[in-house]
């Protein structure tokens, strides 16, 4: 068990340094959170920055066209962004983490050529339509349609929960192409350009207020079958390989994020009083041992990828474990405010030393509330720990 | 950066397990419940062979000269098989008293009241070895075991003969393996070390009973885990029924995340340019603790009404988990000291 950095680590640290030092400071502002075009153009162009600098997909494979980094440098790389407050990854994410990852693992030749380059160089953005209104946790029972006529698929169904979907030119929509209840035997990958005819997008407003994701509704939209990826009725597996990209670095940015909400809640804690009460500060302090722990897992996890190659178990505990602490945060920082707190709105305080900072904790709050149902509920996340890690008895499944 | 075992590491983990098992099986360690003497000598000494007592002592001193990281290990399969005995004073003890690095001296360990709690006497980070309250007498775990008594406080270590304690023996102490005494004050005892040794046996034995904690909860979530596949209710295993399946769950998930803290606590004394060892000894301490006690009560409940047998020995695991959580630190002590430590980081 060795935490120190090796030469070649610290190197390829102090070079990200740099170069962060001289890019961030000539960003353009940021968009305001509704202006949905405007973050797409943030964020493409910073993607482009990265890319043009090398550092575009530091956790693809070299042959995928990405930097082929080693996952204690993917960390190091996640760790420099958060701590210089770059931005983040953005409407970028599917096709980074998601659909370019499958693409390269799944996609024919020129899938890969035709693709990959845009996602890296920030040209083109993706979402994700899997989930739909009747089949969320349970993913296998998805009903989208996708019937054959010649070379094209005719999908008719729809879609939900879609993020960034008003703002993607290409959507990996998983199908269902076998028998209706043949589950995850007959599920097929498809990549569904947004602009096909018969795409209907319908946002949907979030807790907080923002059109974040879309309902999709698909009526008989022809996609062609060289946008299928892998073979027909084996998108289940597809999908489930582009997991085994994960090198337990996902939380990464979002974790660094939390230690810092934990010192500015200290710090409002001081400005209000509120320190002086033994049981603010055992919180606080209960919060700083697990936010510790979680970047001591980080570690454990990312060097079990480096060593395996594969992501083992530890992400799941580690979401389970993190999400949780992150609500815990949420709520403490949102007490600190009291009344304040109750508008995500910068109130002066009384103090005379300036506005109280309620609109980054309420927003922080009311994202943090996702982070247990996105990506897998914390109730699924369990039935995976017992079953997978514990053997335990694995839940009835109707009709299997 | 690689935070996984090395061979090495592992290996030594394993062999330490194997001994457990073979000299140290449950069944065997429970024959001594309730007696005044746990501390079998001869098993003592072959821990003491195995270098459990002499592994962080350098090899010019007859030691193995191993890290901190390496004990945590150890001491982490020495949780997991429930061994009783002052293991912690014992190891820290090493090089200090003599004896006590082979095993043939049994050490004790008691934090001195008059001389402060620690945490709050030295105004810094300190981890006391035990809780002073002032109504509560000095509470010394296996008495008439020990060859040796020392008493911390911030001004250093003194040692004490434990035949001179006019000491009372507690009824019914709650783990039957570790039997307690009282006693109203304690001698002044002989000064062995200063104030630079306290300081550290806090952080280390913080460190060190942590690993002991997240070896007694990997336990108790085996224990439950295995239960709850045989144990059949409503035509089916119990692990099957989520209420069940998502305590254990919670166990492996609170075991896992308390692993990387000791893990982490005990490399950064090893290697003190990754972080701050005395920030990350009682996070650690903190989260082993709770992984414990929380563990050891899941562990009751899944095994229902047999978890509440004196048989099953799943209440001796929560129940030692219990005594542990006083020592090194208590969860209000060590949560204190992290907010202390992140007032003091916005300070700067
Ligand atoms: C912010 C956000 C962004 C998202 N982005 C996308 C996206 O881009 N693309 C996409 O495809 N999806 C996306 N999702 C969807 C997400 O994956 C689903 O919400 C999630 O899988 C849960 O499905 P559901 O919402 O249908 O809830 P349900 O599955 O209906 O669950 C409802 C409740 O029942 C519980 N439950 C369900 N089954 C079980 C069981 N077997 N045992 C115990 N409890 C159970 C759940 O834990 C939950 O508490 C997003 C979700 C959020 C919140």
């Amino acid at each position: 068990m060795d935490l120190r950095y090796t030469q070649a680590e610290q190197s390829f640290r102090t070079g990200l340094r740099t170069w962060l030092a001289d890019t961030l400071p000539a960003l353009p502002s940021k968009p305001s959170p509704n202006d949905w075009p405007g973050r797409r153009a943030y964020d493409t162009h910073w993607q482009r920055l990265l890319f043009d600098a090398g550092y575009a997909g530091v956790d693809w494979p070299v042959e995928g066209g990405g930097r082929g980094s080693s996952p204690v440098e993917q960390l190091i790389f996640k760790e420099e962004l958060e701590r210089a407050h770059a931005p983040y990854v953005g409407v970028n994410f599917v096709g980074l983490l998601h659909a370019g990852p499958t693409v390269i693992a799944e996609g024919t030749p020129e899938q890969r050529q035709r693709y990959l380059p845009p996602i890296l160089r920030g040209d083109e953005v993706w979402c994700q339509g899997f989930s739909e209104p009747d089949a969320g946790s349970d993913l296998a029972s998805l009903r989208t349609r996708a019937v054959r006529d010649g070379d094209e698929y005719v999908v008719t169904g729809s879609k939900i929960w879609t993020s960034h979907a008003e703002v993607a030119d290409y959507c990996e929509l998983l199908v269902r192409t076998g028998a209706e209840d043949s589950r995850h035997r007959g599920i097929t990958w498809l990549i569904l350009p947004m602009d096909s005819a018969g795409v209907e997008i319908r946002p949907l407003t979030t807790i907080a207020g923002s059109a974040e994701f879309a309902e999709l509704f698909l009526d008989g939209v022809r996609i062609p079958v060289s946008n299928r990826v892998g073979d027909e009725n084996d998108g289940w597996r597809v999908t489930m390989v582009t997991l085994s990209f994960e090198r337990g670095t996902a939380f990464v940015g979002d974790l660094l994020e939390a230690i810092e909400l934990l010192s500015k809640s200290v710090a409002l804690a001081h400005r209000t009083g509120a320190w002086s009460d033994p049981g603010v500060r055992r919180q606080a302090g209960h919060l700083k041992a697990e936010l510790d722990a979680l970047w001591a897992l980080t570690k454990r996890n990312v060097s079990q990828a480096a060593r395996t190659g594969v992501p083992g178990i530890g992400g799941t505990v580690f979401k389970l474990a993190y999400t949780e602490t992150r609500q815990k945060l949420g709520e403490f920082s949102l007490s600190l405010l009291g009344r304040a707190g109750l508008a995500a709105h910068d109130s002066e305080g009384l103090d005379g030393l300036g506005s109280l900072p309620a609109e980054a904790m309420v927003e922080d709050w009311l994202r943090g509330i996702s982070l247990t149902i996105a990506a897998g509920t914390s109730q699924i996340q369990r039935n995976i720990v017992g079953e997978r890690i514990l053997g335990l008895p694995k839940e009835p499944i109707r009709g299997l | 950066m690689d935070f996984e075992l090395t061979e090495f590491q592992s290996d030594l983990a394993t062999g330490v397990r194997r001994l457990c098992e073979g000299r140290f099986a449950l069944d065997t360690l429970r024959r001594a419940e309730g007696s005044d003497r746990v501390v079998e000598r001869d098993g003592w000494r072959q821990l003491g062979g195995a270098g459990v007592f002499n592994l962080c002592l350098g090899e010019d001193t007859g030691g193995l000269g191993l890290g901190l990281a390496d004990a945590a290990l150890v001491f982490e399969e020495l949780g997991r098989a429930l061994v009783p005995g002052p293991l912690v004073a014992s190891h820290l003890a090493a090089g200090l008293i003599e004896g006590a690095d082979d095993g043939s001296v049994v050490v004790g360990l008691v934090e001195r009241p008059s001389g402060g709690s620690g945490a709050t006497a030295s105004g810094g980070l300190a981890i006391p070895v035990v809780p002073v309250v002032p109504v509560v007498p000095v509470v010394i775990e296996h008495l008439a075991d020990l060859d040796v008594l020392l008493a911390v406080s911030d001004e250093g270590v003194t040692s004490i003969e434990p035949s001179t304690l006019d000491a009372t023996r507690m009824g019914r102490p709650m783990d039957p393996l570790t039997p307690l005494w009282s006693v109203s004050s304690l001698p002044a005892g002989t000064p062995v070390a200063g104030a630079d040794v306290s300081a550290r046996w806090r952080r280390d034995g913080a460190v060190l009973t942590a690993a002991l904690q997240i070896g007694a909860a990997a336990w108790t979530t085996e224990l439950a885990v295995e239960y709850a596949k045989e144990r059949k209710q409503f035509g089916r295993p119990i692990g099957g029924f989520q209420a069940i399946k998502h305590l254990c769950a919670d166990m492996v998930v609170r075991t896992e995340v308390a692993r990387a803290a000791v893990h982490a606590a005990a490399v950064t004394v090893d290697q003190p340019d990754v972080g701050d060892a005395l920030v990350a000894a009682a996070g650690a301490k903190l989260l082993a603790d709770e992984a414990a006690l929380a563990n050891g009560r899941s562990c009751i409940q899944v095994h229902g009404g047999m978890g509440f047998t004196w048989e099953v020995p799943a209440h001796l695991a929560y129940k030692r988990a219990r005594v542990l959580a006083t020592q090194f630190g208590t969860d209000h002590e060590l949560a204190q000291s992290l907010a202390q430590s992140l007032a003091q980081s916005l300070a700067q």
